[in-house]
C-alpha cells in the first residue's frame, strides 16, 4: 500500500521575515493542498506542523514524507528529527547554524518533493501476540461492561484490524498506536494505577499501546504481550518504528508462556 | 588519542547525595523514545573537561548537593567545577576550577555546596565507560547509560576505569567571572551582605531569557504580560526532568494538544497554570501548551538554583538569541582555541 500526498505549501515563521512579508511559500506545482507550517521551537530547533492537529493517517503520511525529505540532512545540518502525530521537531547544531541560516535550506528541501518521491510505503507489518484474559488484563471485564459487549467481542474488536504506529515517546519503546475502533473508546482512568506491568496491552481514547516496562499508567488493561517492546541489549532495540503497522494476535496462556511471557 | 590504562580507576568511597556519569548527552535516539540526558550545567561541564585537556564532550561525574568522596588508584589529573563547595585533598583544602594532580591512594572530597547544586569532576583523558545508544549519559528513569549501562547512579565501591592521559594541553584557570557564570544569585543573608559590599544592586532574581515559540500564540497579551512581569518561585518539584515553578497562574486558550517533540528548556503550562521548565531528562513527547523555550545558558543557571529561589522570565527575539549565544561562545572559544587548535571548530553542544 502506498499513499500519494498532495504537494505542500509551507508557512514560515513570521519572526524571521521582514515586517509585512507574506510568509506562505508555495511549491511550483499546481495542486497544493497540505499546509506545512514551520515555527520556532528553541534556540536550536524548529517545529514543523503538518496541517490540522489531529490523529489522522494523512498527517502520519505527511510526517513520514517530511522526515524522509529531511533525513539526508541528519548528521549534517540537522542533529535530531523527532516525529509525532502531526509534527516533526527539527534540532540543529547552534554552533554551525541559526534559524535564519537554516531556513532557506529547509524551505528548499520541504518544497522539492516530486510526485514520485511522495509515493510512500506504509512501513512493515508487525504481529504482536497478546494473551487476553481477565487474569492478564485487569480491565477486560470492566471495559466489556462499560461498552455493553462481551469480553470476546472486545478481544475480537481489538485484534481484528491493523494499527498505525503514530509516535514513540513517553518512555523508551512506548509506541502510540491508532486508531482504536470507536466501539472501544474509553476515557483514561480517573486516577492512574501506581503500577502497570511490563507487556500490558492497554487502550485509552482512540489509541492502544503495549507498556514496554512496568510504570504508572492511566490506560485500561486488556492483556499481556510476551514480546519485549524495548530491549537495550538487542539490535534493533524495538520491534516497531514510526510508520509501521501493528496487528495483535490473540494467544492462549500456554502460548504466551512458550513465547517467553511471564505473569 | 589516549592510551588505555585499565588498571587505573577512580574509586567511589562515598557517592554523596547523587553522583551520575554524564557526557554531552544522547542525540539521535528519540525515535526509540530515549531522552537527551547530559549535564544540567553545560558551562561547568565543558570547563571541567577543558581544565584537564579533554575534548569538551568527555564523560565526567555530575555531582549534586555534596558528599562525594573519590580515591585515585593511580596518578591522574582532575578538576572540579560548578557549585561553590569545600574541596579537600587528603583532608587539606584545595581550590576548584583548576587542574589538581592526584597520586595513587589520594582521596578527594567534595563537601556540601554553599552556592549552586551541581558540581562536575573531570579526569584527564576521561573515563573509559562503554557507550549505550551512543552516549554514556546516565538516565535513571530510563535505566540507560552509566557505569553498568543500566541507568544506575554511582555507588560506594564503584571503580570507574580511566581512559588514559589526555594529549591536549590543559587550560589555565578561568577568570572568576567565568567561574561564576552559571551560579545562581546568592540567596543567604550573609552571602547577600558580602555581595552588596562587592557590588551594589546585586540582584537575587535569576533572569530566564526565553525565545517565544511553539504555542505562544495561544496565550493572550494579558497572560503573556502576567508571565513576564511576575517573578516565580522554584518549587520543591525540581529534578533532572524539569523545574516546576510557582507564582501567578497563566491560562491558555487550549488545554491539551496532540503530543509533540519537546526541546531543552521548553516552558510548558499545564492546566494549573504553573510553568514547568523542561530540562535534560524530560519526556521526549508531551501535550501541554508551551509558550517558548528558555535559553540553554539560563537552563544551566536554573539547574544550579535551589527550591525557594526567585526567577523571572524575559523575552528575546531570535536575533538576540543568536547574538547572545555567539557572545557566550566567543568568551569560551579563544582560550579553547589557543589550547586546542585542532578543536577550534568544536562540535560539542555547549
Amino acid at each position: 500500500m502506498s499513499v500519494i500526498l498532495p504537494l505542500p505549501r509551507l508557512r514560515l515563521p513570521a519572526e524571521l521575515l521582514p515586517a509585512g512579508a507574506d510568509n506562505t511559500v508555495f511549491s511550483t506545482e499546481p495542486n497544493d493542498l497540505v499546509l506545512l507550517e514551520l515555527k520556532l521551537a528553541a534556540e536550536n530547533a524548529f517545529i514543523l506542523y503538518t496541517g490540522a492537529q489531529q490523529i489522522h493517517p494523512r498527517n502520519a503520511a505527511t510526517v513520514q514524507q517530511c522526515c524522509a525529505l529531511l533525513q539526508p540532512l541528519l548528521g549534517q545540518e540537522i542533529v535530531e528529527l523527532l516525529p509525532s502525530y502531526a509534527s516533526v521537531l527539527i534540532l540543529f547544531n547552534p554552533l554551525q547554524h541559526s534559524h535564519l541560516s537554516l531556513l532557506p535550506l529547509l524551505q528548499q528541501v520541504l518544497l522539492q518533493s516530486s510526485p514520485a518521491k511522495q509515493a510512500l510505503s506504509s512501513g512493515k507489518l508487525v504481529e504482536l501476540p497478546v494473551w487476553y484474559s481477565a487474569q492478564s488484563g485487569a480491565d477486560l471485564l470492566s471495559v466489556a461492561k462499560a461498552k455493553n459487549l462481551t469480553p470476546d467481542e472486545v478481544i475480537q474488536l481489538h485484534s481484528s484490524q491493523n494499527y498505525q504506529v503514530y509516535a514513540i515517546g513517553f518512555a523508551p519503546g512506548f509506541a502510540y498506536l491508532g486508531e482504536l475502533p470507536a466501539e472501544l473508546a474509553m476515557p483514561r482512568l480517573s486516577s492512574p494505577r501506581p503500577k502497570v506491568p511490563a507487556g500490558a496491552v492497554a487502550i485509552a481514547d482512540r489509541q492502544t499501546a503495549v507498556y514496554p516496562a512496568a510504570s504508572p499508567g492511566g490506560w485500561h488493561l486488556l492483556g499481556l504481550c510476551p514480546i519485549r517492546m524495548f530491549n537495550p541489549q538487542q539490535q534493533p532495540a524495538m520491534p516497531v518504528a514510526v510508520g509501521d503497522q501493528v496487528r495483535f494476535i490473540p494467544v492462549s496462556e500456554r502460548e504466551f508462556q512458550l513465547l517467553g511471557g511471564a505473569l | 588519542m589516549t592510551q588505555p590504562n585499565h588498571s587505573a580507576c577512580l574509586k567511589i568511597i562515598s557517592p554523596g547525595t547523587l553522583s551520575l556519569l554524564q557526557d554531552a548527552g544522547r542525540f539521535g535516539m528519540t525515535a526509540l523514545g530515549l531522552t537527551q540526558g547530559g549535564p544540567l550545567d553545560g558551562h561547568s561541564f565543558a570547563w571541567a573537561n577543558a581544565l584537564v585537556g579533554n575534548p569538551l564532550h568527555s564523560t565526567v561525574i555530575e555531582h549534586s548537593i555534596g558528599g562525594l568522596i573519590v580515591q585515585a588508584t593511580a596518578g591522574c589529573t582532575v578538576a572540579v567545577t560548578g557549585a561553590v563547595l569545600p574541596l579537600r585533598l587528603n583532608g587539606k583544602a584545595v581550590a576548584c576550577w583548576q587542574a589538581i594532580s592526584l597520586k595513587a591512594g589520594d582521596e578527594l572530597e567534595l563537601g556540601y555546596m554553599t552556592q549552586g547544586l551541581r558540581a562536575y569532576l573531570a579526569v584527564s583523558g576521561g573515563f573509559a565507560v562503554a557507550l549505550q545508544f551512543g552516549s554514556s549519559a546516565t538516565v535513571m528513569r530510563e535505566g540507560v547509560g552509566g557505569l553498568q549501562q543500566d541507568g544506575s547512579k554511582l555507588a560506594a565501591g564503584d571503580q570507574i576505569p580511566l581512559a588514559g592521559q589526555a594529549t591536549l594541553t590543559a587550560l589555565t584557570t578561568p577568570s572568576s567571572q567565568i567561574q561564576q557564570f552559571s551560579l545562581p544569585p546568592l540567596a543567604s543573608a550573609a552571602a547577600l551582605a558580602r555581595a552588596e559590599q562587592k557590588q551594589s544592586g546585586a540582584s537575587t532574581v535569576l533572569s530566564l531569557r526565553l525565545l517565544e515559540g511553539y504555542q505562544h500564540h495561544l496565550f493572550s497579551t494579558v497572560e503573556r504580560a502576567r508571565f513576564y512581569l511576575n517573578p516565580y518561585q522554584v518549587s520543591s518539584h525540581c529534578d533532572r526532568m524539569g523545574y516546576k515553578l510557582s507564582g501567578s497562574a497563566i491560562s491558555c486558550s487550549s488545554r491539551a494538544l496532540l503530543s509533540e517533540g519537546i526541546s531543552l528548556g521548553a516552558v510548558q503550562i499545564p492546566p494549573d497554570g504553573q510553568p514547568i521548565v523542561l530540562l535534560n531528562d524530560r519526556q521526549t513527547l508531551g501535550g501541554y501548551p508551551k509558550i517558548g523555550t528558555v535559553l540553554s545558558l539560563d537552563c544551566w543557571r536554573l539547574a544550579q538554583t535551589p527550591p525557594g529561589s526567585l526567577v523571572q522570565f524575559s523575552q528575546l527575539d531570535s536575533y538576540q538569541v543568536h547574538n547572545t549565544l555567539a557572545l557566550y561562545r566567543a568568551g569560551f572559544s579563544p582560550a579553547a582555541k589557543a589550547a586546542h587548535p585542532q578543536h577550534a571548530a568544536t562540535q560539542e553542544p555547549l
